[in-house]
């Protein structure tokens, strides 16, 4: 019988802790099918940060570094400067890139550091149990913000692929979901194009992937992808925000 | 034998790590270890290495983790306030167990101090540099010879054992100049890395570097088995120098810059008919217990000379475990005392106070 679907190559047999309904499964899912078509598990070095993420040094079949909360772009531009010739990619929630580890993401980027950065913005801390993010969106009730986010006093949410698209560094910065089935297309031919990028030596590419948190919303899967398209996607328009190559098309 | 050269400390530092086969250098730029960071922007482009200036010495640090699991020799260079902000990742690269060279060129503190030579970093290089039960491999140099020659043995050290390494300068010796030798043929015996994250190739099973132990049994056996590699560099690596003190009465301990104002003290109370001599600790961890023990069955008192408030005077008393006096004389502030401070302090104990 013909195998119509299986376990990416690129993901070791080990049972997802993830929550139902996060979006975490889907993306390292991708990332290990990008990994097995472009034939580079054998160089490729991931970088697990602080986070619900951080056990991805279990899920990824390749070498894996577990780096300090917000450092995994330091940590892979050692890596990188070691190993030009490896394929070294990060893996950070909304917590650790845009807040704690937004020094190291904005100089990594503006270094044009061949990285591929995997950035998966629930707007919430989930493995601290529901904090607000750098990007909770205005009104967003978090265990930090129980009255809703008030943007006079905890300030507004940041968008990470507007500000990055503003530096010369940056091969690309898109932003995608996995929603539906066209996005998760779209998602997956944008993390090939970010590995492409570091294979072809074009920078720094960061693939935003818009994601739900069902636990720490407080909803269902269903609802919760439903919040993310009626509230999350206004916010945070998808799209390709910077592209560096011949194909792309700059928003 | 090579020939000598005069060279200022930073500079032989930062050249003997390029013989030892360093090729990557992450740094920020602090007073007073500017030199180093300068020489390695001069050298590296020029052999094949890499010199990155950071945007933060927690971004440096973290640099170095990275290179460190690549499994190549790299290393960071800062000063006391610099080398705060690197405690989180010295913490995770020793969670990690991987080796890595961190240079401190003390300058006075606490907050931003001064930038004049101190010795005020021992507490945090010796007992705390970062969160969790962790210790690091300490070097302390006082000659220009011993910033090139550290180089070498941290490195190694540090491979062998895996943790990470410090050399625990100052301004002092930073800054001076000083004639040095390089030895030949440093980077001969950069041991393989198996557990390195360099890509598995499909070759053998995938390497993890980490720190994270969810499960409080795992965490603990596997400080357990850390702390057993301490111990047998407790055991192995403690180095001390021992300077007239086969007949001395009253010993001087003192390591690093304050070592060279004490030595030329015990000179001097020396040609004054007093019997000193000085113990200089090499490794500040492991501390050189076995010869300040050893020492007691000659010794009556001890005078630990730093350039801070006090800090390695605790571990002469725990060896000496109040079985004789341990006095303590200090400058801080980035002030160094002068040998005749030192000499009052000697002769204040041999009883011939003027």
């Amino acid at each position: 019988m013909a195998v119509v679907f299986e376990r990416p190559k690129a993901l070791s047999d080990v049972p997802f802790h993830y929550c139902p309904g996060c979006t975490h499964g889907i993306v390292h899912r991708l990332v290990a099918e990008v990994l097995d078509e472009l034939g580079v598990v054998g160089q490729t070095v991931g970088v697990a940060s602080v986070g619900c993420s951080v056990f991805s040094y279990n899920y990824f079949d390749c070498d894996m570094v577990q780096a300090p909360h917000g450092r995994a772009p330091a940590v892979a531009t050692g890596l990188k400067r070691s190993l030009p010739d490896n394929v070294i990619f990060t893996y950070q929630g909304d917590g650790d890139l845009a807040a704690i580890g937004m020094a190291e993401t904005v100089h990594a980027a503006t270094r044009g550091e061949n990285i591929t950065v995997i950035f998966i913005n629930n707007a919430i801390y989930g493995m601290t149990g529901g904090q607000m993010a750098p990007t909770s969106l205005p009104g967003q009730v978090t265990q930090t913000t129980p009255y809703g986010r008030d943007t006079s006093v905890a300030g507004h949410p940041i968008r990470v692929c507007e500000l990055l698209s503003t530096l010369s560094g940056t091969a690309l910065a898109q932003r995608v979901t996995v929603d539906s089935v066209k996005n998760v297309n779209i998602a997956k031919k944008a993390i090939k194009k970010g590995f492409e990028n570091q294979i072809n030596k074009r920078g720094y590419s960061i693939i935003e992937v818009v994601s739900t948190c069902p636990t720490n919303w407080g909803l269902s899967p269903q609802e919760a992808m439903k919040w993310l398209q009626d509230n999350m996607l206004e916010y945070y328009p998808l799209g390709v925000y910077k592209d560096v190559t011949a194909e792309g098309g700059n928003k | 034998m090579a020939e000598k050269v005069l060279m200022k400390g930073n500079e032989a530092l930062a050249e003997a790590a390029i013989q030892c086969g360093c090729r990557h250098y992450f740094g920020y730029p602090i007073t007073p270890q500017t030199e180093i960071a300068a020489y390695m922007s001069k050298r590296m482009p020029k052999i094949g290495g890499t010199f990155l200036q950071a945007e933060s010495e927690i971004a440096a640090i973290n640099m170095v983790l990275g290179a460190s699991s690549a499994g190549v020799r790299a290393m960071t260079s800062s000063s006391s306030p610099g080398v705060s902000l690197k405690s989180e990742g010295v913490s995770y690269i020793a969670g990690s167990d991987l080796p890595a060279l961190i240079i401190n060129v003390q300058r006075g503190g606490p907050g931003l101090g001064g930038i004049q030579p101190s010795q005020s970093d021992y507490w945090q290089a010796t007992k705390a540099l970062g969160h969790g039960d962790f210790q690091m491999f300490v070097l302390a140099p006082s000659t220009i010879q011993e910033m090139v020659d550290f180089v070498k043995l941290a490195y190694e050290v540090g491979e062998k054992y895996r943790v990470p390494s410090m050399i625990l300068s100052d301004g002092m010796l930073g800054q001076m100049m000083e004639p040095v030798e390089f030895p030949e043929k440093n980077d001969q015996d950069i041991p393989e890395k198996p557990w390195a994250t360099n890509g598995h190739q499909n070759k053998r099973k995938k390497n993890i570097i980490n720190s994270l132990y969810i499960e409080p049994q795992e965490l603990e056996d596997l400080i357990n088995e850390r702390y057993q590699r301490y111990e047998l560099i407790m055991e192995n690596e403690q180095r001390a120098e021992e300077f007239m003190t086969e007949d001395a009465d009253i010993i001087v301990v003192a390591f690093g810059a304050s070592s060279r104002v004490s030595r030329s003290a015990v000179h001097m109370a020396r040609a004054q008919g007093i019997k000193a001599g000085l113990i200089r600790p090499i490794t500040l961890w492991p501390f050189p217990d076995k010869t300040i023990k050893k020492s007691m069955d000659t010794a009556s008192k001890y005078l630990v000379v730093e350039m801070n408030k006090g800090q390695m005077v605790d571990d002469v008393r725990l060896v000496v475990e109040g079985k004789k006096p341990v006095e303590f004389f200090g400058r801080t502030g980035g002030i160094i005392p002068t040998p005749d401070e030192v000499l009052a302090q000697i002769k204040k104990l041999a009883g011939k106070e003027e």
